[in-house]
């Protein structure tokens, strides 16, 4: 595992192949990713995930579309994209996050793993630095609770 | 700043560590505490600890002050800001997708009308 990676991981009581529709239709994706998403599961296609502050009907102004491209489709088993490049340049692993999807089919039902590495080549933009300084307004305090949730939750556990 | 930790790659590596992690969170409970206080509360050994301790020793998230012939360390809270921010807040992300992609997934199973 790479220093600057994330990996969690829950297990779903659904057959690998409804976990692997909820993951990459984008109707589906949608419900719990993005506001809106345009993209096709299959390896090499391009496409946007739309986040609407305003809500879906709400002003455009205010959205926020971030570039995904999708690097495999292997049905039932794996699903992987990289995310947050700018826009307009292919991505790579100097300008953008990847994300590792695993299905791994169990008696119980269906376990989802997810990997996102590469996340200090996407905290310089400006968007996040916003976001930073405006989350340690509110203090050590808050932060230090979430470390502690973090920390505390079980190894490899997913369920909050 | 977040640009910080791209630049301290040794920062990353000390908190990517999930042991070290509960380290930190132990240390983080008790506010100061020594090797054998910390190895009491953890399935490691105290060897284990001291270990772990050095490395967040040496990228500065913990501090050690010699009290007679023990070491007492304390977590260096503007440090370990730097280091898990970022990460911090992508691991609570997925948290929160996954248990959506649950729910999706589970309910969908159920309409489907199939056990598991």
């Amino acid at each position: 595992m790479a220093a600057d990676s994330v990996e969690r991981e829950i297990l779903i009581e659904a057959s690998p192949e409804v976990v692997w529709n909820v993951i990459t239709e984008p109707e589906q994706i949608s419900r719990w990713f993005s506001d809106d998403a345009e993209v096709e599961g299959r390896a090499g296609a391009d496409g946007t995930l739309t986040w609407s502050p305003g809500g879906r009907g709400g002003d455009k102004e205010f959205d926020a579309i971030v570039p995904i491209r999708v690097v495999e489709a292997e049905p039932f088993r794996r699903f992987s994209f990289r995310w947050n490049h700018p826009e307009g340049a292919g991505p790579d692993e100097n300008n953008s996050a990847l994300v590792e999807f695993s299905l791994i089919e169990e008696v119980d039902g269906t376990r989802l793993r997810v990997v996102e590495s590469g996340i200090d080549a996407v905290t310089h933009d400006e968007e996040d630095k916003a976001r930073y300084l405006e989350e340690h307004e509110h203090g050590w305090e808050k932060h230090l609770g979430e470390m502690l949730d973090y920390v505390a939750s079980k190894p490899r556990g997913a369920t909050r | 700043m977040a640009t910080a930790v791209a630049a301290d790659d040794a920062l990353w590596a000390a908190v990517a560590d999930p042991t070290r992690r509960r380290v930190l969170d132990a240390l983080l409970e008790h506010g100061e505490a020594t090797t054998t206080t910390l190895a009491q509360g953890l399935p490691v050994t105290r060897q284990a600890v001291a270990k772990h301790l050095a490395v967040l020793n040496r990228v500065g998230l913990v501090a050690g002050r010699r009290r007679g012939r023990e070491v007492r360390y304390t977590v260096r809270p503007e440090r370990l800001d730097d280091a898990t921010e970022a990460m911090v807040r992508v691991a609570a992300q997925w948290d929160g997708r996954l248990a959506r992609i649950k729910r999706l997934a589970e309910s969908a199973q159920a309409e489907a009308g199939i056990d598991f």
